[in-house]
């Protein structure tokens, strides 16, 4: 055993240094090259340089005149990330449920989606689905008392369908989507 | 036009079709013949040998090798430790986090404590060297970008390489070669030859897609209605990259490949899910082309996927039912989106949750803990069989043990004596072999009796009732199987459940690894035996099926009265009922 040891100390050297040193080091260095903007976490800058956020965090919304991200079990803590890992037989989900339900004044003829009244897996998921924005636009519209055609349409521009061939739904960025939201509202169009 | 369902088809049959070409690839370059040794790329996990001292290949025999393998995992044991225990004096650290025993625990009673839970850093360490990643910690809380790299990144790469390793030798051994190979050869050559170059094109994918890859710390952001959001980021692709194909599992943030920065497209999720169970499936590949017998390891690859895709259906049929969370309340009667990410999607999340748990991964892009109770019944099955592909290196020797058993049961059956592959098969092999199987039932029933007889269990449980079981044994389970998933609203940080599960998870790989390569080395020492008609055929379907029963059935009478406690109970509950 201890005549092991000088090959298997010398071992974690070169190890160590091949995969923590030299790999994330190549990592890096072809990240910052070819993707630099993805590499620094998707960022959305203002004209002043302040940071809005990233296109890929949820962020909180609670203004009326906002679309709402997926409801978050971190508060949208995007440096502690968490989902409720509630089961789906325990009272408090079925509570929380019914109390999302309730907020977004949902009624068995026109019924909430389901992913704004659970919780996501990151608490941070960016997105949320078509249906559950075209729910929603009816409020932002009399918020800001623009057209709801207008608001529809911008919904549908912002419809991101890439992957539907792996299975994935069309989905809504929140935060770029009520950026986009912002932009009409000033911008000369 | 819904295509969600063909989301399986597309995460299991593609690194199906790539496992054989891989598989192949992985055969010449890891056990070359004898001539190409030191040539061509094989010169560069030679150079690293020099470095390591190694003039010339040892030929090892078994104890040897079983040696070294045991000394080498051993000072990666204490130089992680000491790396994460150091964590706030070294460098790298930009956001300043604290050492990790600063973290607290609430202890059973309910009482805090600060700054005294040492057990943390045994768990993670005790997690990474046995390519576990069972994470008792949250990565972008707890950890710097030093100990990411230096404590995670590292092990997560040296440990599928060994169990690769192990993995050859035995092989060898089934073989008849004279000795078993070198272990820092094979392990140097896994290493350089497989795992590095494919985490890197894998990684740079990674980026591209949106995982983040810089030494910057956390970003502060004035969100758009005027609020203060810190935005963790760091060396994320790096990671990612590796966690997935190093049936590792462990990521750079809480909610793994659930969170936006690990997993932000369905691009990168269809990635993310061939590479966990890529080098698995060609690992058998290149057992088939090391023996000549491809029909054997077509027998084995096919009683290793069955269960995994049986397992795939009935987990996403689980998930595409409503939640009774939502039964009677005003919500359009969707999948069971609790704990899932819109991008990836029940189907997505429950055919991910199969394939992470056949194989030892334990990575998750969706959190298993609210999935329905069938539906985590999945994964806690497949990693109490353990076989369906399972670690690098470590399932193919898990699997190893259930032919030598089934051969046995066979050869008493049809009254003749045992052989495999030519060797004949006696009682001190058979004793190894139980010995071997019968440790990971005894790991978590153990285990989950112990804790959900005491006050460490349910005190630490999220949800009520069987589900808050479902719980412990899920943990004891993963810890065992070297899976490192879990139900995460576990609160597990605190020294029970720490120093419990940091013994069960070196118990559950060290004598999976050891006694194999014993039972290689008394096997390449008997004389081969000729085929003759009398002789059992390890290569039809009939194998197959006694394989895959014996299985099945070790796997049934071990653990079926925990499910039975557990999620069927929970599935039998009915919603409680309030307004």
């Amino acid at each position: 055993m201890f005549r092991e040891l000088i090959p298997s100390l010398r071992a974690c050297a070169v190890t160590f240094l091949a995969c923590a040193v030299i790999y994330p080091a190549a990592v890096w260095a072809l990240a910052a090259l070819i993707f630099p903007s993805e590499a620094s976490g998707s960022l959305l800058i203002r004209k002043d340089r302040s940071v809005v956020g990233s296109a890929l965090i949820a962020q909180k919304f609670e203004s009326d005149r906002y679309f709402h991200p997926r409801p978050s079990a971190c508060d949208y803590r995007a440096d502690a990330a968490s989902g409720s890992n509630l089961g789906p037989h325990n009272a408090d989900l079925r509570k929380a449920v019914a109390e999302r339900a309730a907020k977004l004044k949902a009624t068995h003829e026109h019924p909430a989606p389901v992913d704004l009244v659970t919780a996501s897996g990151s608490g941070l998921d960016p997105e949320i689905t078509l249906k559950a924005a075209e729910y929603q636009v009816p409020r932002v519209a009399s918020a800001r008392g623009i057209e709801v055609e207008r608001v529809r349409a911008l919904v549908q521009k912002m419809t991101d369908r890439s992957g539907a061939v792996l299975g994935a739904p069309a989905r809504v960025n929140v935060l770029r989507l009520n950026l986009a939201l912002d932009d009409e509202r000033t911008g000369p169009r | 036009m819904d295509w969600s369902l063909f989301h399986p088809f597309w995460a299991i049959g593609v690194p199906i079709a790539l496992s054989i070409p891989l598989g192949r690839l992985m055969a010449r370059l890891l056990d070359p013949p004898a001539d190409r040794v030191g040539r061509g790329v094989d010169a560069v996990p030679m150079f690293l040998i020099r470095l390591f001292g190694h003039r010339e290949p040892a030929t090892m025999d078994w104890k040897r090798y079983a040696t070294a393998l045991l000394a080498f995992n051993t000072t990666l044991f204490v130089l992680s430790f000491a790396i994460l225990w150091a964590q706030n004096l070294l460098p790298l650290n930009p956001d300043g986090k604290g050492p990790l025993t600063a973290l607290g625990y609430k202890d059973a009673a309910g009482i805090q404590h600060d700054g005294a839970d040492t057990a943390v850093i045994f768990n993670t360490v005790c997690s990474f060297v046995t390519n576990t990643n069972l994470q008792h910690y949250s990565g972008e809380q707890h950890l710097s970008y030093f100990s990411q790299l230096g404590g995670i990144v590292w092990l997560q790469f040296v440990t599928p390489a060994c169990g690769l390793a192990v993995m050859l030798a035995v092989i060898r051994g089934l073989r008849g070669d004279r000795h078993l190979g070198d272990f820092y050869l094979d392990t140097a050559r896994g290493l350089v030859l497989v795992l590095i170059p494919l985490s890197l094109v894998l990684a740079v994918s990674l980026v591209a897609s949106g995982v983040p890859m810089t030494f910057d710390g956390a970003v502060k952001a004035n969100t758009l209605e005027g609020a203060e959001q810190t935005i963790a980021v760091g060396p994320v692709a790096a990671e990612v990259a590796i966690k997935q194909l190093g049936t590792n599992g462990g990521g750079f943030f809480g909610p793994n490949s659930a969170h936006p920065l690990e997993n932000p497209t369905p691009w990168s999720n269809i990635l993310e899910v061939i590479a966990i169970i890529l080098i698995p499936m060609a690992s058998i590949v290149m057992f088939g082309r090391m023996i000549r017998d491809r029909a054997h390891a077509v027998v084995v690859y096919g009683v290793m996927a069955a269960p995994l895709v049986v397992g795939a259906g009935i987990a996403i049929w689980s998930e595409l039912q409503p939640s009774p969370a939502a039964r009677g309340l005003p919500v359009t009667s969707g999948v069971n989106m609790e704990g899932k990410e819109v991008r990836t999607g029940a189907v997505a999340g429950a055919t991910w949750s199969a394939i992470t748990t056949a194989t030892s991964n334990g990575s998750v892009n969706a959190m298993h803990d609210s999935f329905q109770p069938i539906g985590g019944l999945v994964p806690m099955s497949l990693m109490m069989l353990n076989v369906d592909f399972s670690g690098i290196g470590a399932g193919f020797l898990n699997m190893l043990m259930y032919i030598i058993t089934a051969v046995f049961l066979a050869g008493l059956m049809v009254g003749r004596t045992p052989e495999y592959l030519g060797k004949k098969i006696e009682a001190k092999e058979v004793k190894l072999a139980m010995l071997a199987i019968l440790i990971h039932p005894l790991l978590i029933c153990g285990g989950t009796a112990l804790f959900a007889g005491t006050a460490w269990g349910p005190t630490t449980v999220a949800n009520p009732g069987p589900h808050g079981f479902s719980e412990i044994l899920y943990e004891f389970t993963s810890a065992a199987a070297n899976n490192g998933s879990g139900f995460e609203g576990l609160a597990d940080n605190n020294p029970y459940w720490n120093i419990a599960t940091g013994v069960v998870l070196l118990l559950g790989r060290f004598p999976s690894l050891v006694l194999p390569i014993a039972i290689a080395g008394f096997l390449a020492q008997k004389k081969r035996v000729p085929p003759s008609t009398g002789t059992l055929r390890t290569d039809d379907l009939t194998f197959g099926a006694m394989l895959l029963g014996t299985v099945l059935l070790v796997g049934a009478l071990s653990f079926m009265p925990a499910v039975v406690l557990g999620p069927i109970a929970d599935h039998l509950t009915t919603v409680v009922a309030t307004p």
